[in-house]
């Protein structure tokens, strides 16, 4: 059998990613020119400008965190000793790459945020209201412009170097079959970066950064389940990634030796880590309701019962019981149709998960309309596409020479 | 209980017994089973086994669990003894989770054992006849059942050519019984006579 190694981008792949770009670009130009068009007061304008700035931060970070979710899903993989993701470990590879690009527009919108004189989203970066506030003075070494920018670019910078640096000593085998001794001194390497990934990676994504970019929109208010709950939605989402551009590979006649018994595993990634979720979402949410605290149930107000709330439910009937029903049987994660739709439903999900933790803020009473969000999703959804492409069609489809990748092709679940 | 005739090949690799047990199945000979000393990857497939209904017998278990829990704390907390918890309403359905997640999982894991060890006929004293004890240590053992068709030299030298290392011929009983090994032989000798 000989393997189709390299990957040539289709015609109307290239059109389509292009098309879905210049549709987010339109929507963000149109949604500016809608909030920003009207005269008011300053608070209606704020308002205003505020929805806009959201929209942006909602699907900047939420994309940002689903890609270097994939990474994460590397090197978790990696230092488990986990062989079987190999036989499509370059595609995990291309969808890391978009992490500097969409990094880059991500930290140009949060620092655009934070610098900016409208404190509609975060409330911390107005100095002279922090003063009158006591909860916000006491968080202020924490919450302050100084801390944010700083850890803002030390973040982003250090997920993609670290994710170059990884895919980097991936593209090295490729040359040529390693032996035994070089094989042993790859695979220390490939451990030890991946280990520093996951340290970075625990720093940042399961601490400290949602805290900085999400829940500082609710200042006041702070849950320790935040984090793990956020890490969670953006896991589950870049599996269903990495599921999607499997799917379409396989389609397109590539990567001959990955088959049903990698989907499936994969498959079981998507639901048990949809069901992952579900319990940090329930569990955040139980504690606040039983001790009923009125500082602790505000947030919960405008999601649960307030203007949000059938979005809330919603989302939890996509996040939660549809991944449960239609994954669990073992056809389901081995057959194209009903993988692919599942991907598509929990990617959607938990983008309608993030847009419930970024718009009560900013907007509390009222739910924008959801169109031009979407909209901008559809342009990030397109620049995904068409940097995975362009870096899959870059490097061979496979890895090869990997010492474990004989273990992912005869594996068997 | 019957005591049939079977024709058993001892396999000592792994990589023999797979072909092996294809070319059985292509010739027409009825596999009773094939005991390995560790579960083998696709032999079940390569058997034509059908898939365990076994997860479906779970899900079943587990929504009975789900429906136990969530049915009984309802009855109890809002209809049978209603009580005040911390200002709750008699219906607080969030605090009802853990234990229906709980009940749900004991019904299932419980019922799911259970299910296993009756489809298995696992049971305390509960004894079956085994082909050749050294299945549960190193070697590979295919049972072909005769039929009142079966030419028994040929399918010895089948066995043999397939690259059985030995091939006997047994006669065994295939149900379960309740005893012990050592009193239950002779019962199982007078049987043997009966039908030889």
């Amino acid at each position: 059998m000989t393997l189709r190694e390299q990957f040539v981008i289709p015609k109307r792949y290239n059109t389509l990613s292009i098309a879905l770009m210049l549709l987010g670009l339109v929507s963000i130009i149109v949604l500016y020119i809608t909030t920003h068009g009207s005269a008011g007061t300053v608070e209606e304008k704020n308002a205003s400008d505020a929805r806009f700035w959201a929209s942006l931060l909602q699907n900047s970070v939420y994309f940002l965190l689903v890609t270097n979710a994939v990474m994460f899903f590397i090197c978790a993989t990696t230092l488990a000793w986990g062989g079987w993701q190999l036989s499509f470990r370059r595609v995990s590879e291309a969808i890391s790459t978009c992490v500097p690009v969409i990094g880059v527009i991500c930290g140009a919108v949060l620092l655009a945020i934070c610098f900016s004189n409208n404190h509609s989203i975060y409330h911390w970066t107005d100095t002279e209201h922090v003063k009158h506030d006591p909860i916000l003075t006491y968080k202020a070494g924490f919450l302050n412009k100084g801390f944010f920018a700083t850890w803002t670019i030390i973040t982003i910078a250090g997920w993609s170097v670290l994710g170059w640096k990884i895919r980097q000593l991936s593209r090295s085998t490729d040359d040529g079959a390693l032996n035994v001794a070089e094989g042993k001194k790859y695979m220390w390497n490939n451990t030890v970066w991946a280990a520093v990934f996951i340290t970075l990676f625990a720093l940042t994504v399961m601490s400290s950064i949602p805290w900085l970019w999400l829940m500082s929109i609710n200042a006041h208010w702070y849950s320790t389940m935040y984090s793990w709950y956020t890490f969670a939605s953006s896991f589950v989402a870049g599996i269903s990634l990495i599921v999607l551009f499997v799917v379409f590979l396989k389609n397109n006649n590539y990567l001959e030796l990955t088959n049903n018994e990698h989907l499936h595993d994969l498959g079981k990634f998507m639901f048990a880590f949809s069901i992952f979720w579900t319990y940090l979402w329930f569990s955040q949410f139980m504690l606040i309701w039983y001790a009923n605290i009125p500082e602790e149930t505000i947030y919960f107000k405008p999601r649960v019962v307030g203007a949000y709330s059938g979005l809330y439910w919603l989302m939890f009937i996509i996040n939660f019981l549809a991944p449960l029903l239609i994954l669990m049987t073992r056809d389901s994660k081995r057959r194209y149709s009903t993988i692919t739709f599942m991907s598509l439903l929990i990617i959607f999900g938990h983008w309608l998960d993030f847009y419930q933790m970024v718009f009560p803020g900013p907007s509390e009473s009222r739910v924008p309309s959801l169109l031009f969000d979407f909209g901008i999703a559809l342009g990030f959804v397109g620049l995904i596409m068409f940097v995975t492409a362009r870096s899959l069609s870059k490097v061979p489809l496979m890895a090869k020479n990997h010492p474990f990748f004989k273990e992912s092709v005869i594996h068997h679940t | 209980m019957p005591v049939k005739k079977f024709i058993v090949g001892n396999f000592d690799d792994e990589a023999v017994l797979f072909p092996a047990v294809k070319k059985v199945r292509k010739a027409g000979y009825k596999i009773h089973d094939v005991y390995t000393p560790f579960p083998i990857h696709g032999l079940d497939s390569a058997l034509g086994l059908r898939d365990t209904s076994l997860h479906t017998a779970g899900f079943i278990y587990g929504i009975t669990g789900t429906a136990t829990a969530v049915g009984f704390i309802t009855w109890a907390l809002t209809t049978d003894w209603p009580i005040v918890f911390g200002g709750k309403p008699f219906f607080s359905l969030p605090a009802w989770i853990p234990i229906t997640f709980e009940l749900t999982v004991l019904f299932a894991a419980v019922g799911m054992v259970l299910t296993f060890c009756y489809l298995c006929q696992l049971a305390p004293f509960v004894k079956k006849d085994h082909f050749n004890p050294r299945s549960t240590d190193d070697t590979f053992v295919l049972a072909v059942e005769c039929t009142a068709k079966t030419n028994e030299s040929e399918v010895r030298i089948f066995l043999e050519n397939a690259g059985a290392k030995d091939v006997t011929v047994m006669n065994k009983e295939t149900e379960w019984w309740l005893g012990r090994y050592d009193k239950d032989d002779s019962k199982l000798i007078k049987k043997e006579e009966q039908i030889s």
